[in-house]
This record gives C-alpha cells, structure tokens and sequence, in this order.
C-alpha cells in the first residue's frame, strides 16, 4: 500500500520496460565472448593473464573511485568497468607484461571516466583513451604482436613459462614476434614499395576474415565480432546507424583510392578485414556514453569514424586508427548533439512553429 | 483502414488489456452510503456550493455551480441529505485535502425532473451546448478540460474534422473499449450530435488496431448514418494523445503554440462523446462513469459504471476485493495515471481506471547515472531530447530544459518507460514546467507592480502639476482682485 513517504509523490509513468543498465553491459560482454574466447584459444595462457589483469584492473579501479569519491560499491553492479576492461584488453597486445595490464585498466577506469565524473560523463571512451595513452608511452611494448600459437600446440608456451613472460621473468623467444599486416603494409608504403606486393604475398581475405594473424584479441577474428555485433542489433542494444555509417564510409573511400592507385592504397577488402574495424565499428564507436544519441548525429559519427581511420592509415605516421578515430568523433559528440537534433512535432528544423494551412475563423 | 499518418516514436507497453476482456460492464454497484462530490473535478476554478448542510437533495441536482468560463457543473448523483462540505483527501497524490459536499444518500435513489429532447439536430447548436455546459461534462478521457468550452471554441472556427477519440493507448484500460462495445449506437449518436454541434465536415472515430470488436461494432452502428467514419489507427503509445492521434488521423500536425481548432480539427474522447448524448438526448447531468479496476492485486478485474462520489474501496469490492498489498494504487492508467493517496477518494469526472499493481508490474528501480544511451530520444513521440531536458533540469538550468524541448513535452511518459538507468524523467519536467511557470507568474507580477509603481508616480506628478496650476490660478486671482482693490480704493 502507498505509504505518504516520497513513493507517494513518484511521477508516471508506473510501468517500465525492463530493461537495465546492468543488462545492457552483460550483454554486450556476452557478444563479445565467442571472439575472445577464440583469440584466448589462439594466443594461449599468456593472452588470458593479460585479460583477467586488465579486467581486474579496471574494476578494482572503479571500486577504489567508487570508494573514494563515497558512493556505494553496488554501483559496480552495473557492469561497466568490466565492460571497459573487456574491450581495453581486447585491444591490447595479447602477450602484454602485467605492470602494462594493471596502468591500461587503471588509466581507463581513473584518468578516463572517474576524472570527468563516472559513468555517463566522460567525453572519451575509456578504453581507447588508455590504449592510445599507453600507445604513445610504451610503443614497444604496445605494438610487440606475437605470432598465432593456439593452446596444445607445439610454438604454445606452456603454464609456467608463460606466468614467466607475464611477469617479465622471461622474455618472449625470438622469433614469436612480428608485425601486424597493417603495421607491414605502412612500412612498405614508408620505404616506397608497392603495398600490393606485400598484400598478394601475406594476406588472404578468408584468414583475416576468421582471425588467424597477429594482433589483438579483437583484432583477429573479425568474423566472431561481426556476429557478436549483429547479434547486438538484433537485441537492440545498438542501432545500425553508427556501425554502418563507419564500414560504408571506410569501404567506399578505400574503393575510390585503390582503383586510382593499388600500389600506394590497400583495398577495401583488406581495410575492413584488418585492425579492428568490426570491433570499432560494433563495439568501441557505439558506446552510449561517447556516442550521439539522435539518429542523424549517430550517421555523422560513423561516418566521420571511416574518414579519419581511412585518413590516419592511408597518410598518417599509424598503421592502426580505430582508437584515434574514435577518439576524434568522441571530442565532436556534444558539438554533434548540439547540432543534429530531431525536428520537433509542430516545428521546423529551427524550432520555429510550422505554417500550416489554418482553419478559417467563422466570427 | 488505416490513417495516412505515421507518429514519431512511441512506445508498445505491454497492454494488460485481457485482463478486463469479454467481461461486460458492470452496472449494478450497491449504492454507498455516502458521497463525496468535489468541487474541482475539471481543470478551472472550483464550482460554487449551491447547497447547505441538512438539504435534501435529488439524483442528478445541481449542488454547485461553475464558477467562470472553464469551471464546471457538479450534480448529486444519488438522492439524500448533504452531511457535511469541507475537505476530504484529495484524489491527487499530494494527499492535500480538497473541498467536497458529502451527500448521505437514502437509498431511494430519486431522480430530478429531467428534461428529454425528442429531437436535437432540430436544436440551435448555441442551446445544445449551453446544455452540456449545464450537465457539467468535463473531459472524460482524463484531460478534465469542460466540454462546452471546446464545443464552443469548435463554433468559432470552421472544423474539417471532428476526431472521437477511441484509441485508449494506456495499458489496462478498457473502459472506452467497452463504452464503444456495449453501447456503440449512442456513442455514434453523440458524435453526431456534438458533429451538429460544431457543423464539422468529417467525423471520424479513430479506434486503435487492437480493438477489433470496438471497431466492429462501431461500424455497424455507423452504418445507417454514412457520415460517420469508423478508422483504425496502430496500437502504439502515446496514440491517444490529441497531437498524436491528430497526425495520424489527418496525417497533419499542430503548429507549435497552437491548438487543433486553429488547422479545422477538433478532437473528443469517446467517454465525453457518450456523456454528451446522454444529457442532450435524455437530460441526464454527468452523475456516473465507467471506471477500469484492474492490475495484478484486483480478484476479478472489470469495467465498473459507477457513480462518481464513490468511494474507490467500493469499487475494488465490486470486483471482489484485493489479493494482496498492492505497491502501487493508481487513478488513471500506469502511463500517465497519479498515485491514489488513500482508497476513502472518490470516483471524479476524470477517473478512468482505478489499478491496484505488483511490484513485477511497476518494476521500480533505483535510478542510476544517465548512460545517454539516447533510448529516451528515439520513443520521444514529439522529436525532444529527454536526456538533455533531464541533465538542465536537474541543475535548474530551465533555458536550456527549454531549448531541448520542455515547452513542447506533453508528459506522456514514454522516455521514462524505457529508460535504463530508471530516471524518474517525467518528474523532472514537472519539475521544470512548474518552475517555469511560477517564474512566469511572479515576473507577471512584478511587471504588474512596475506598472503600478509608475501609474502611481505619473498620477502623483499630474496631481502635483494640477495642484501648482491651481496654486498659480488662485495667486493670479488673488493678485488680481488685490490690484482691482487697490485700483477701487
């Protein structure tokens, strides 16, 4: 029964949807689960250390804020730091040393949300902030891309040698490392051979598409975060506009460049099946927090995502642009959200009240 | 068919609708001891008691008068003696007392003298709505605004189309669904009465998709009179809001600042439209309405007709008591319905449903920080952007809750409903509307102040030039009579 307490004086509506923040996040970490999983797989027990460290990093991080800035610890119910780790450590370097697993998960969680406020106030996506943060401050160590070494197999450093490599007791064997094939296609364009060569000798659009080459946990299989982002728009928890404006975009300006000159500008095929385009483009560029929240400013944003990754791959000093990219559109959202609004009923596009044909007076 | 419109956003709550399904109104409540009639059920001014304590009143007498243009008649509804006028608690969730003439009824149930008309399309359309001014309808779909104002108001523009409103979009409530299914042929009647009324082109009663039986029978009674239109329109909250419900009718919109008489429509709920026939064809004053009692903590949920003064506990015993302590006790439906302080309220002119929900079914949460998911901005049915309206209005930042839509939103609730982060958005505007309003006001008053304060000095300044002239006129006089004394001695 109504009590006179403030529930007495609870506005409508009395009814809700029943959906939940703690539901969205789980879900979206559920769609991410199969491409992990199978980049665990690929790069073995040092990969996994890296992304429980990350992972616990960013909660206990979340926690201590929560602590410090006195909030309930039930706020860390809602799934959002682990979701930020999540995706920080799918964009690491799988085989990463643990004092760079604890500084990206603290970054992320301190520097990139709990600064601005916590959750729902950062300008930038909190896990591409930490990597590109620790991009520029440790670039070997962020760009050290082992080669494909799935678990039960020979190259597979076993249990204790690779807690070893974690801790940094032991170094990663010669020979384990190279570079990514974006990474190779900029250095061959930086030493002035044609890209094509390179890209008719090393890579194959169905084994980028299924993941089998050096990079990050989310940048193998692309395959696996297609269908884990397909799987979130047909659960409705992002809408096509942001993913589909960023792959179009990407797609049709790698067309235009290639067909002008293959030997300088990689192929469409090959831009949206390496990197992480598809986690991107599903996962990183549709965070609510980061992202517009109308329909046309969603369009832009996607679209301004493919022009500036295309932009930093094809003549910029990274082979890699998701995180720029993103973080680029993330610094536009509020001027973005300013501007792009929806019409509002019975106005213009100015907010002017519309002329519409007016019923004659009859005395 | 369907209407040529399309509405922006909207929600598609789930509907509880079968709850009250294929279950007739229920008509013969016992008749309370006692009634409590308020004297604001409409959005003006409080009606004016015409009777004392001790009277003896009649079923369907005028007990108070509308006291100005948007105030409203209230009738007894039953027979017996007025106990007591003062307040009772009010049906608004502030639980504030609010004044009512409590009538102990006899029992007799004793009818006034009403007076028939035989033939009202042979009647001056200006008499006819003078008549329901003096039953006393309001708005019945909620809105409370009195029913001869907009008939009037219909009068002086000339209406292409007049909408009756069928579309009963809030989940649980049936009772417009069973008004157009039981009693079809005199809800068609009132739309062609208050048609005759405001000499409309068009009459179309707009039914929503998931009423097929409402639409059945309606077109069947529509059938011999060819003018009446009978139209669905698609199930989708806030479809019954007139702006919404306009758009998909006429597939045009209201210009902002601007009513529906101002493009030729004019748009009447179906409950308003049958209590219009009911006092032009049969005199009968607004004294009862069809109330949904339904919800997860109601026995055996029904339409209920009941007498307005009722208390609302006798409701909830006509559908065989309560299971359960309900977490929440509505007036009106879960989108856009108030908290019932207490169940001594009574039935009012605008009460649609009385719900008595669950927990599951309210399913409050705590709210948490805005994740700007921007789910609020794609069911917003007026193209608003509810989270921005939240975050200024939060910090009283009204320009800018402005700026992103506040004059326009209409409260319907739909951003709130599917908000994750459970953010009481609708509490906000109220808020914010209520703010603005009272800032209006005192600006109002301080101009009116300024005003006055300068009248006041110009009056002070004229009286002081009119008392110098008078002073100089008089001294001139003086001067003059004393030379002429001079001259003369």
């Amino acid at each position: 029964m109504n009590t006179p307490s403030e529930l007495a004086l609870r506005a409508s509506p009395h009814a809700h949807d029943r959906s939940r923040v703690d539901r969205i996040m789980l879900q979206v970490c559920l769609a991410l689960t199969p491409a992990t999983l199978y980049g665990l797989y690929l790069f073995g027990w040092p990969a996994l250390f890296t992304f429980i460290t990350v992972c616990l990093s960013a909660v206990l991080t979340e926690a201590l804020c929560l602590w410090l800035q006195g909030h309930s610890l039930n706020r860390l119910r809602d799934a959002s730091a682990l979701l930020t780790g999540w995706l920080l450590a799918m964009s690491m370097p799988p085989w990463t040393p643990w004092w760079l697993a604890v500084s990206a998960g603290f970054f992320a969680m301190a520097i990139g949300k709990h600064l601005y406020g916590g959750l729902g106030q950062n300008i930038f996506n909190p896990a591409m902030l930490a990597r590109v943060a620790l991009l520029i401050s440790f670039p070997v160590q962020m760009t050290t891309w082992v080669q494909v070494a799935p678990l039960g197999t020979e190259q597979a450093p076993g249990l204790l040698h690779s807690l070893a490599i974690f801790l940094g007791t032991d170094t990663i064997p010669d020979g384990y490392t190279g570079a990514t094939l974006l990474g190779a296609a900029k250095a061959a364009a930086n030493g002035g051979s044609p890209v094509s060569e390179l890209v008719a000798g090393q890579y194959s659009l169905g084994q980028a598409f299924v993941g089998n080459t050096r990079g990050s946990l989310g940048e193998t299989s692309e395959l696996l975060v297609l269908l884990g982002g397909l799987w979130l728009l047909r659960a409705r928890i992002i809408s096509w506009h942001i993913p589909l404006a960023m792959l179009a975009t990407l797609l049709v300006l790698a067309a235009v460049f290639h067909s002008i000159d293959d030997s300088v500008y990689l192929g469409p095929w090959f831009h949206l099946t390496s990197g992480g385009v598809m986690l991107g483009a599903f996962f990183i560029a549709t965070d609510y927090v980061t992202s517009p929240s109308t329909v046309a400013g969603k369009l832009v944003f996607g679209a301004g995502c493919g022009l500036v990754m295309f932009l930093i791959r094809s003549w910029g000093g990274f082979p890699e642009a998701v995180g720029f990219a993103v973080l680029f559109m993330n610094a536009l959202t509020p001027l973005i959200d300013r501007t792009l609004r929806p019409r509002v009923y019975g106005r213009d596009r100015r907010g002017k009240a519309i002329h519409n044909v007016s019923a004659r007076k009859v005395n | 068919m369907f209407g040529f419109g399309k509405i922006r956003g909207g929600v598609h709550p789930e509907t509880h609708k079968d709850l009250t399904a294929g279950r007739s109104i229920l008509q013969q409540l016992p008749l309370p001891r006692q009634l409590h009639m308020p004297l604001s059920q409409h959005a003006g001014v409080a009606a004016t008691p015409l009777v004392g304590v001790g009277d003896r009143v009649l079923k369907g007498q005028l007990i108070a008068r509308a006291a100005g243009s948007m105030s409203a008649n209230v009738h007894a509804s039953s027979s017996g003696v007025v106990s007591a006028i003062g307040p009772i608690v009010a049906p608004h969730p502030s639980g504030l007392p609010a004044t009512a003439i409590t009538i102990d009824t006899d029992g007799e149930d004793r009818w006034v003298t009403l007076e028939p008309i035989t033939d009202p399309f042979s009647m001056d359309p200006d008499t006819l709505a003078a008549r329901v001014e003096a039953a006393g309808i309001v708005g019945m779909g909620g809105a409370i605004f009195p029913a001869a104002v907009k008939l009037r108001q219909g009068r002086r523009f000339e209406i292409q189309t007049l909408i009756v409103n069928g579309s009963e979009c809030e989940p649980y409530l049936t009772c417009d669904d069973h008004l157009m299914q039981e009693r079809a042929e005199a809800v068609v009647d009132g739309a062609r009465l208050v048609r005759h009324i405001i000499e409309a082109y068009r009459v179309v009663i707009a039914v929503e998709d998931n009423k097929p039986d409402a639409f059945a029978a309606l077109t069947k009674a529509a059938a011999p009179h060819g003018m009446v239109e009978v139209m669905t329109v698609p199930t989708q909250y806030p479809m019954g809001s007139a702006k919404q419900l306009i758009q998909a009718v006429t597939g045009r919109e209201i210009p902002a600042g601007q009513r529906s008489n101002d493009i030729g429509v004019l748009v009447h709920n179906v409950g308003t439209v049958f209590a219009i026939q009911q006092a032009l064809r049969y005199g009968r004053p607004l004294i009862s309405r069809v109330v949904t009692v339904a919800g997860g903590c109601v026995q055996s949920p029904h339409n209920v007709e009941a007498l307005l003064g009722t208390p609302l506990r006798e409701l909830i015993a006509a559908c065989d008591g309560l299971k359960g302590s309900p977490a929440r006790l509505l007036m009106g439906g879960p989108m856009m319905g108030q908290i019932v302080p207490a169940l001594d309220t009574p039935v009012i002119k605008g009460c649609t449903g009385l719900l008595a929900l669950t927990q599951r079914e309210v399913n409050a949460h705590a709210p948490a920080p805005c994740i700007r998911c921007g789910r609020c901005v794609d069911a917003c049915p007026m193209g608003l952007v509810p989270l921005e309206m939240a975050r200024h209005s939060g910090v009283d930042d009204f320009e800018h809750a402005q700026e992103y839509g506040l004059r326009d939103c209409i409260l319907c609730g739909s951003c709130a409903y599917v908000c994750p982060s459970h953010i009481p958005l609708v509490q906000y505007f109220e808020y914010a509307k209520g703010e603005l309003k009272e800032r209006k006001q005192s600006e109002q008053k301080q101009e009116y102040t300024k005003r006055l304060i300068s009248e006041r000095a110009a009056r002070l300044e004229q009286e002081a030039a009119a008392k110098a002239a008078a002073k100089a006129a008089k001294k001139k006089k003086a001067r003059k009579s004393r030379s002429r004394e001079s001259a003369e001695s």
